[in-house]
């Protein structure tokens, strides 16, 4: 029985993953802990950003010297795009810069929420599915929407949990669920979890994986935290694939009335 | 001379400077990063090619830290 779990492992798209925790690498402490973090995650893909080169400072060590991208899949996202357009031009200088073909779109629609704006991130999926990117797509929890996206071509369906670093968790568990049932493509919670039993609820949900990125990165020990969350991932997915107990009203005894003296 | 504008700074590099010999300059040319020259990408095998004139505006990106 344990060994069918085995085969169970982690696709979008063409690229086969071990883990179902991609991790971000934004606002840790300096590289060399993002380094350690995302090797105790056990994540075989990172989220990166894209950002002008410091020209005036060229001793500042960069992120490729922590995170080798030919032993770490590299996710260009297009975190703090506000258009569809500042989001495009993103991603296609990042496919310029190693060739990424898988991407993680974000178009945000509002500075305080970082809500996305969905008309504009549905604009650029189209576009951005046309142009042969693989596009893994941050969103809200409608489930119309959802689908609406991966009939424009989005290779992952990633609705957010609660807003992006506000820790606050799963808040939507049964929008959550009528887009994991719906999706043929894989649904990856991405934003808003605060701590490792809520990446475990999300699992065992039936999400195919989730991104987190200030959860670990802002945790007290954010290495330990990496290491939770990788746990917490596992758990769920096992936790899912078991399949709970039905639930009961009433309490139903664990041991036999027969023989009771 | 030619005056440009590097990642937003005002900068006077000399004539006929082609963005390979811009990156070898400023020591990038090893890096793993991206260029737009007025809004326009320009790929890795035109960087020998492509002279820069006054007025263009480039912008060099790589990939950092994020979520």
């Amino acid at each position: 029985m344990v060994d069918k779990l085995k085969k169970d492992f982690f696709k979008i798209e063409n690229i086969k993953l071990k883990s179902r925790l991609i991790v971000g690498t934004g606002k840790y402490k300096d590289f060399k802990e993002t380094a350690l973090a995302v090797k105790e995650s056990g994540a075989d893909m990172v989220t990166v950003a894209v950002r002008r080169v410091n020209i005036l400072d060229k001793k500042k060590p960069i992120l490729t010297d922590y995170l080798d991208p030919k032993k770490i899949i590299y996710l260009p996202n297009t975190a703090g795009c506000f258009t569809s357009e500042d989001a495009l031009r993103t991603l296609r200088l990042a496919r310029e810069m190693g060739g990424w073909k898988l991407v993680k779109l974000e178009v945000l629609g509002d500075k305080k929420t970082l809500y996305p704006n969905m008309i504009e991130t549905i604009k650029s999926t189209e576009i951005l599915a046309k142009e042969g990117f693989k596009v893994m797509v941050y969103c809200t929890d409608n489930p119309l929407l959802a689908r609406k996206l991966e009939d424009c071509g989005a290779s992952a369906i990633m609705p957010l949990a609660s807003p992006i670093g506000s820790g606050l968790g799963l808040q939507n568990t049964v929008n959550i669920s009528l887009i994991i049932k719906q999706s043929k493509v894989p649904v990856i919670i991405d934003a808003g979890i605060g701590t490792a039993s809520d990446a475990s609820i999300a699992m065992e949900l039936g999400c195919d994986g989730v991104l987190i990125n200030s959860a670990i990165a802002n945790a007290k020990n954010p290495v330990l935290m990496a290491k939770a969350f990788k746990n917490a991932v596992i758990s769920g997915r096992d936790s899912f694939l078991a399949g709970r107990m039905k639930k009961n009203y009433f309490a139903i005894p664990s041991s036999p009335k027969k023989g009771l003296i | 001379m030619a005056k440009i504008q590097l990642n937003g700074k005002k900068i006077t590099i000399k004539s006929k400077l082609s963005i390979y010999d811009l990156l070898k300059k400023f020591k990038l040319n090893n890096k793993k990063i991206a260029i737009e020259c007025n809004g326009n990408i320009i790929p890795k095998s035109n960087y020998k090619k492509k002279c820069l004139k006054s007025n263009d505006k480039l912008e060099v990106v790589h990939f950092i830290g994020g979520g």
